[in-house]
């Protein structure tokens, strides 16, 4: 294994990190508007989450910084390539944030309603912008002879991508709910209870319609699949993690059930993951163009102080995440300093 | 206008933006450690308020700061892909160390500092909010240290083959520690600093001249003056000398625009005030003699080195970074003045709480503070132009060659409007805290002090605090 795919898999466990994460936050405010009805519940939704988002959006920054660092002539490509769609994701990433700092700082209901729309268009919005860019990255991109990727924001919004963004929305409400399961109570908890069998079949469908359009369109994805059997385990596990959710949450046990639902991210990335390897970009121009975790590295003296950096670092990261989770474990109760 | 001038003016706007927020979170930050040490040492439950108060003011500032940091870190690569290309085996580690070491730090015990008060005891409330500011602290650490390498670039090679052109790591350490690393991170921490102390006391300031929460506004007025006087103090007398120095030593050019000095001159003036003539390559204004060779090398007799000695080298707006260089001068000496007057007045039998005329000159300090920081970082950024890595690569060969002028057109256009609405509400909501003032203990505590766990044992031995709350309710 050389040090480029000890980083390809580091960077995949990055943003694993960051799906499952900042994926049950997301999924939060995407049930914002249609779970929770009065201003305690809605309270009782922010709060849920309110220790723990800063966190989990640092994920996504590590990610950035990860594929700067050790991959930057994939960031370069991909960062201005995709210039407006992810100048979107930034917009509605400020904007959650802020609505979520925003949202109970004053008592009128008219700023509380705005910002408790603001809060859910924008998880929604950042849901879908996340799953439409992972669905073009799964489609390929017309990378030139310079790296350069030339393509206008309606170019992005492909019916496959647009498929893969619904599915991803789907996957986040179905993670959050799973999540509320577990912080919330009572009426609300039943609530929430009766709908994640709903998002659970709707992501199921949606996903196996993912499958089948890769399966019937996209042929050097599955290609791999299709050379070697074993990477089938990879989507099958994750199958298997998505039914236990269910058997799981119909027995009571929503934090056992939240586990699976992450699991289940995880092993999805990896079955993108294994298609995709050992490119990052794949060039709908010619293969010859396509970016891999060899030709967009850092140099190995680069990648070999980075990794030094990561097994510093991530120890501490881990222990503390691990340490916020538990202190903020249990029903999540509205207080007066909260959001 | 050009995507690549588009481009230029998005990254001033959003980074100067953004650096209206972090020196907040370090400065108040740090101030905030002092009124939790203070109430961990005294138990005198006037400052546990005020650690409430405080907490959440910086809780708004720390989402602003986080929410329009994001953006930095994806500009790089959006409008800025050559310059990623070029810089990423250098730059890029640090700004994933940056992510690694710093903001999981914040991000981690952020939750506990905003809502410890009634989770955590007063010792451990303490542990987490000093864990957020060292995080931010942290976070300053790898971000000068990245634009730093790009000040004075070392610890580094150019390699062609494969293309793209790049700068490939030869020593870790060199680019770490480049030249002008440790005396601009001193001076950036001790200007966050002074920040800081300037936000308390503008708000203390505001509350004596209204009356209002006279006891408090009196402690943490009193707590925050020294700190003000000593660090506006040090920014003129230490950090601010020590970084002249090292531009006149690592950057040449870069001073002799600071100072508008065109001709090599031995006993070289500083102006207090003056107008850059570029087209005429003069500069006229009021200047104190020998005083730049002074600060530069110690020595009034030194010959510094004027902008015509330079040859066909390429000129950043001389004009500009003069201005913007002496504004942040005039400020600085302001605020020393401020500071040393305030010391006197306070220790003056406190003849400060009544003098109405200085309160006033304090309320208005922190935005003259966030003035004079803002004017020292384009300082730093304007004197490197036309470089994007100082002599090495110019601003304009690290664009992102696809980007056309429209779609930057319509980024800019977005952030001007979503940071103008950020902007309007920041202010709104700040203005309104501090309106509101410090809550009573009685209003702010659902849990008494002596029942919260206060070791990391009781923290982990026990049940979670938020079981025992709900159970309790």
């Amino acid at each position: 294994m050389t040090l480029n795919d000890i980083w390809f898999v580091l960077f995949i466990v990055i943003v694993a990190g960051y799906l499952i994460l900042d994926g049950f936050d997301m999924g939060v405010g995407i049930l914002h508007l249609p779970l929770a009805r009065s201003d305690i519940e809605r309270r009782t939704f922010l709060n849920s989450i309110g220790p723990v988002w800063d966190g989990n959006e640092v994920w996504l920054v590590l990610g950035g910084g990860v594929l700067f660092a050790v991959f930057p002539l994939a960031y370069a490509s991909l960062f201005s390539g995709f210039y407006l769609a992810f100048m979107l994701v930034l917009v509605v990433m400020i904007l959650r944030t802020v609505a979520l700092e925003f949202r109970s700082k004053e008592k009128s209901t008219s700023w509380r309603t705005t910002w408790d729309v603001v809060f859910w268009a924008s998880s929604l919005g950042l849901a879908l912008l996340l799953g439409v860019a992972f669905g073009n990255i799964l489609s390929g991109v017309p990378i030139d002879a310079d790296g350069n990727i030339s393509v206008s924001l309606i170019d992005l919004l492909t019916p496959f991508a647009l498929l893969v963004g619904a599915a991803t929305v789907a996957m986040f409400a179905m993670h959050g709910s799973i999540y509320l399961s577990l912080k919330t109570e009572g009426e609300l908890q039943a609530r929430i209870e009766r709908a994640t069998p709903i998002l659970m079949v709707a992501f199921f469908v949606l996903n196996t319609l993912v499958v089948v359009a890769m399966l019937l369109f996209r042929h050097d994805i599955t290609e791999r699949y299709r050379a070697d059997l074993w990477p089938v385990v990879f989507p099958a596990a994750a199958l298997v993690a998505l039914v236990t959710a269910w058997y799981l949450l119909r027995a009571g046990r929503p934090l056992a059930a939240f586990v699976a639902s992450s699991a289940m991210i995880f092993l999805l990335l990896v079955s993108g993951a294994v298609g995709i390897y050992p490119n990052l970009l794949v060039s709908t121009t010619d293969a010859a163009y396509d970016l891999t975790i060899f030709n967009a590295a850092s140099a190995e003296n680069t990648l070999e102080v980075a990794l030094i950096i990561a097994f510093i670092g991530m120890p501490f990261v881990l222990l503390y995440t691990a340490g916020v989770y538990y202190i903020f474990r249990g029903k999540t109760v509205v207080e007066s300093e909260g959001y | 206008m050009d995507a690549e001038l588009l481009s230029r003016i998005q990254f001033a706007l959003t980074a100067s933006f953004h650096f209206i927020y972090p020196p907040l979170s370090m400065g108040l930050g740090l101030m905030l450690v002092v009124i939790g040490v203070l109430y961990v040492r005294t138990k005198d439950p006037k400052w546990r308020q005020l650690s409430f108060f405080w907490i959440k003011i910086y809780g708004l500032i720390f989402a602003l700061g986080v929410a329009t940091g994001v953006v930095q870190e994806f500009e790089f690569g959006m409008n800025w892909a050559d310059y990623s290309r070029f810089v990423g085996n250098v730059f890029g580690s640090l700004l994933a160390a940056e992510g690694v070491f710093a903001f999981f730090l914040e991000g981690g015990f952020l939750g506990l500092m905003l809502f410890g008060g009634n989770r955590l005891g007063p010792r451990m409330w303490l542990f987490a909010t000093s864990m957020v500011v060292f995080g931010a602290h942290f976070s300053a650490l790898w971000i000068i240290m990245a634009n730093s390498w790009m000040q004075t670039p070392a610890g580094f090679t150019i390699a062609t083959d494969p293309a793209p052109t790049r700068a490939v790591m030869t020593d870790f350490w060199s680019v770490v520690f480049t030249p002008s690393f440790l005396p601009r991170l001193i001076h950036v921490l001790i200007a966050s600093w002074t920040v800081g102390a300037a936000l308390v006391l503008s708000v203390s300031a505001w509350y004596l001249l209204r009356r209002r929460h006279l006891d408090l506004a009196r402690a943490s007025f009193t707590m925050a003056l020294p700190f003000f006087v000593v660090f506006a103090v040090l920014n003129l007398t230490y950090s601010g000398a020590e970084q002249a120095t090292e531009v006149s030593r690592e950057q040449p050019v870069k001073l002799a625009s600071m100072e508008g000095l065109w001709e090599s001159t031995s006993c070289a003036p500083a102006y207090l005030f003056g107008w850059v003539d570029e087209a005429n390559r003069t500069t006229t204004g009021v200047a104190a003699p020998c005083l730049l060779s002074l600060l530069a090398f110690q020595d009034p007799n030194a010959v510094i080195e004027g902008l015509d000695s330079f040859g066909d080298a390429p000129l950043p707006p001389v004009n500009l970074v003069f201005q913007v260089y002496h504004l942040m001068v005039q400020l600085g000496v302001i605020f020393a003045a401020i500071g040393v007057l305030g010391a006197v007045l306070f220790l003056w039998r406190r003849r400060i709480f009544e003098a109405r005329w200085v309160l006033w000159l304090l309320v208005v300090t922190v935005f003259l503070a966030e003035a004079a920081i803002t004017a020292g970082w384009w300082t730093a950024e304007i004197g490197r132009q036309p470089w994007i890595v100082y002599d090495v690569l110019e601003t304009s060969a690290g664009r992102s060659p696809t980007l056309s002028a429209f779609d930057v057109a319509v980024s800019l256009g977005m952030f001007i409007a979503l940071y103008a609405l950020l902007f309007v509400l920041f202010l709104y909501l700040l203005n309104k805290k501090i309106q509101v003032g410090p809550e009573p203990l009685e209003d702010l505590e659902t849990v008494p002090v002596s029942d919260l766990p206060d070791t990391f044992r009781d923290i982990f031995s026990r049940r979670g605090r938020a079981a025992d709350v709900g159970a309790e309710r």
